[in-house]
């Protein structure tokens, strides 16, 4: 115990310490050279930790795991592209590959409709920071417990038996169902299962970002309109959406970026089977059940791939807005 | 001023985690031993009770941890030295897999080799085995494969069924108002199907023996061979004859599948699952021989009529310091075994711990330990990326999405990469 409190001391007072001696070295080194060039250079200096860390975190590893991607699952010979055609040629991936396309669309479908339909419909009423709040909630919970409560959802028992999941209660009393939810294969219904119980965690955040930017357009740019007897119809689709564009862009990509990266809600509610699997649990059960690293590599390698444009595109939104500013 | 120290808390923040991080892992006391294992719960209390007296002898202490993950801890560990100095292994599989990489240590040198082979069924102490040291050793035993009936339903103790035909026949005679003959319920989470892979198990051992058996696990018989296809057209048939059918079976945990079997009307005559189900679901809260009672897995080919599944928990050493060994080898001895059995749900692979809290478990213990043809779990033994293909086309198959030569053909193509010599 005392070993802890004696490192909890030192870590307290010694790293503010050593960032202050850094700031404080920095400027002795900026002496040395002329006063002109000081500007230029101080941002630099002051960002290197920053970018030392990002360098040792997120660039060391990448590189490290794009080697890998083409090494066999010891990391000892390089196989050139043998992971990516194992990647391509197996039944297996190129399901989960699908599945992670059904989530990109459908995730980002749902959770930006439904977060733009309440953003404007709780705008209109006394109650909106109530109802904001309720739908807002399920974002707070882990992905882990958000998928062992739609468990209980989704819950089958044979017809006859008493339905104990609550689906399946609910639809028993308009005498219909019981439906295996999460073990019908057929058009992907139980991929579709698994994305509402992304889309119900995530429509909150879609529908907070929407509705700040909505609160940001100019009021006075509806009244006009309303003078001009717009419906309110005309009022949102010719003034509320064209200015809400950019924000339903940075959410609808967010969300993209969310669907590739979908594991917890797979992995605990079906674990992948019965055709439900996605990239990232392809990812972890190669990696930490099979210990074929080189597969996992490959399997990140695409899936970073598949995310790049995805970020650039977002930054470029970015800068663009940046611009209008 | 109070402005100028805003950067300030942040640092601290973050110099705190720091600090609780940097300190948190194990420090190299000789007097602990860490140890990880399977066992939660009421298993964990069983374990922690087995201990209990090595740690009042010798003043050592035991740092245990349950976790289900512990093929994911391992596999992670074994690369970055990060280890226990105890763990209990997912199978002989991985156990072979860490002692070539050489982290598993030997035990030859740590157990009472002679006391330890006498008490021990020899099918267990060659699993443990890789080459010829000893790496691993059976701490608890179960034995696959035992039919229970529900006895208010009928009591199958006078003349239990001998073949599969006179089990059909006899369900079928006695199934009064049930739903179906079998229940069968193969949800469990990540490893859903594993129930399943354990009947396709006992019906093969049953048709074709051990040595098809030991060949198929190993890689050396096809899965698209007929006495694999046979094996899997007559698990169909039991899934097309249980409660909900296939559908109620993917949906249903493994824990509670047995539960219709004391419904009223009940759902099903007859539940496979092995030992330790004896412990759990309806199964836990009734009494074993009275409320409930099991029969071995008939024979199908009478050729081999004495040939039994089992599984156990392997446990092995990765730091072979003296206080790690000191207790690995009193674990393994029957009076420690004795412990764990009287706790009940577990078998223990030494003959001599006969502690067992009823007949049922005490019948069962001395099946594994006096079995004559003796089989591990053969999903257990596969390459792991084998093993979770098989679970993942068993669900697939049991809910009717792929049929069975469908499910054989894919299997195979797994198997042609998965028992691909490393390179």
């Amino acid at each position: 115990m005392t070993d802890k409190l004696i490192t909890a001391a030192i870590v307290v007072v010694g790293v503010p310490g050593v960032l202050i001696g850094y700031i404080w070295a920095t400027e002795q080194v900026l002496r040395i050279l002329p006063e002109r060039r000081r500007p230029d250079i101080r941002p630099w200096l002051w960002l290197a930790p920053a970018l030392a860390f990002l360098a040792l975190f997120l660039v060391y590893p990448m590189i490290g795991t794009i080697l890998r991607s083409f090494q066999d699952n010891l990391g000892k010979t390089f196989v050139g592209l043998d992971n990516f055609f194992w990647f391509f040629g197996s039944a297996d991936a190129l399901s989960a590959l699908k599945n992670n396309l059904l989530w990109l669309i459908f995730l980002t479908l749902f959770v930006v409709g439904f977060g733009l339909l309440v953003a404007v419909l709780v705008d209109k009423v006394k109650y909106e920071s109530f109802a904001k709040s309720v739908i807002f909630v399920p974002l707070a919970i882990s992905m882990v417990a958000a998928g062992v409560i739609w468990l209980y959802m989704y819950q089958y028992k044979p017809p006859g038996a008493v339905q104990t999941g609550t689906l399946n209660a609910a639809i028993g009393v308009a005498g219909l169902g019981p439906v295996p939810w999460l073990q019908v294969e057929d058009f992907s219904v139980n991929t579709f299962m698994l994305i509402i119980v992304m889309a119900w965690m995530w429509t909150g955040f879609a529908m907070v970002i929407i509705s700040a930017a909505l609160k940001g357009i100019n009021p006075e740019l509806m009244e006009a309109a309303r003078m001009d007897g717009a419906t309110e119809w005309q009022v949102f689709r010719g003034i509320v959406f064209p200015l809400l564009v950019p924000t339903l862009v940075v959410v609808s990509t967010t969300m993209i970026i969310t669907a590739l990266k979908a594991f917890d809600v797979v992995f605990t509610m079906t674990s992948g089977n019965l055709n439900t699997n996605v990239i990232a649990n392809e990812m972890y059960a190669e990696m930490f059940k099979f210990g074929q690293y080189g597969r996992a590599s490959a399997i990140a390698v695409v899936l970073l791939l598949a995310i790049i444009p995805i970020m650039f595109f977002n930054i470029g939104r970015f800068r663009a807005q940046e611009a209008v500013r | 001023m109070a402005r100028r120290f805003r950067w300030f808390l942040p640092l601290v923040v973050i110099a705190l985690v720091m600090a609780a991080c940097g300190t948190s892992t194990p420090s190299g006391d000789a007097k602990t031993v860490t140890v990880i294992g399977t066992w939660t719960d009421a298993e964990q209390d069983a374990f922690l009770a087995m201990v209990k007296p090595w740690e009042t002898d010798t003043g050592n202490t035991v740092k245990y941890q349950g976790t289900r993950s512990i093929n994911d801890i391992l596999a992670a560990g074994v690369p970055t030295g990060v280890l226990p100095d105890l763990a209990g292994l997912p199978g002989p599989g991985q156990m072979a897999e860490y002692a070539d990489a050489g982290a598993l240590q030997p035990l030859d040198d740590v157990l009472d080799v002679a006391t330890y082979t006498d008490e021990t069924s020899p099918a267990l102490v060659n699993l443990g085995k890789v080459g010829d040291k000893t790496y691993g050793v059976f701490i608890k035993a179960a034995l696959k494969g035992l039919i229970y009936y529900n006895t208010a339903s009928h009591d199958y103790a006078a003349s239990p069924p001998a073949t599969w035909d006179d089990l059909i026949s006899q369900g079928q005679a006695n199934i009064g108002d049930a739903e179906a003959l079998w229940c069968v319920g193969i949800e469990s989470g990540d490893a859903s199907g594993w129930p399943a892979t354990d009947w396709i198990e006992n019906i093969l051992l049953r048709q074709s023996g051990p040595d098809v058996y030991n060949d198929w696990w190993a890689g050396k018989v096809k899965w698209t061979d007929p006495k694999i296809k046979a094996a899997f057209d007559l698990y169909k048939e039991v899934i097309d004859n249980s409660y909900g059918g296939g559908t109620n079976t993917v949906a249903t945990k493994f824990e509670l599948a047995g539960d219709p079997l004391f419904k009223s009307p009940p759902g099903c005559e007859f539940f496979e699952q092995a030992n330790f189900m004896s412990g759990l679901g309806k199964f836990a809260d009734l009494k074993a021989g009275t409320d409930f009672n099991a029969f071995p897995f008939p024979a199908i080919n009478p050729d081999y009529a004495k040939a039994v599944e089992g599984a156990g928990d392997l446990f092995g050493m990765f730091h072979a310091t003296d206080a790690a060994k000191s207790l690995m080898k009193y674990l393994v001895t029957a009076p420690a075994q004795d412990i764990w059995v009287k706790a009940g749900g577990a078998l223990s692979a030494n003959k001599n711990a006969t502690s067992y809290p009823d007949d049922f478990s005490k019948n069962a213990g001395a099946a594994v330990a006096n079995a004559e043809q003796f089989v591990f779990d053969a999903s257990d033994l596969m390459p792991s990326a084998m093993n979770a293909a098989f679970w993942s086309h068993m669900v697939s198959l049991t809910s009717g999405s792929e049929t069975v030569d469908e499910a054989l053909k894919a299997l195979q193509t797994v198997a042609d990469d998965a028992y691909k010599p490393a390179a």
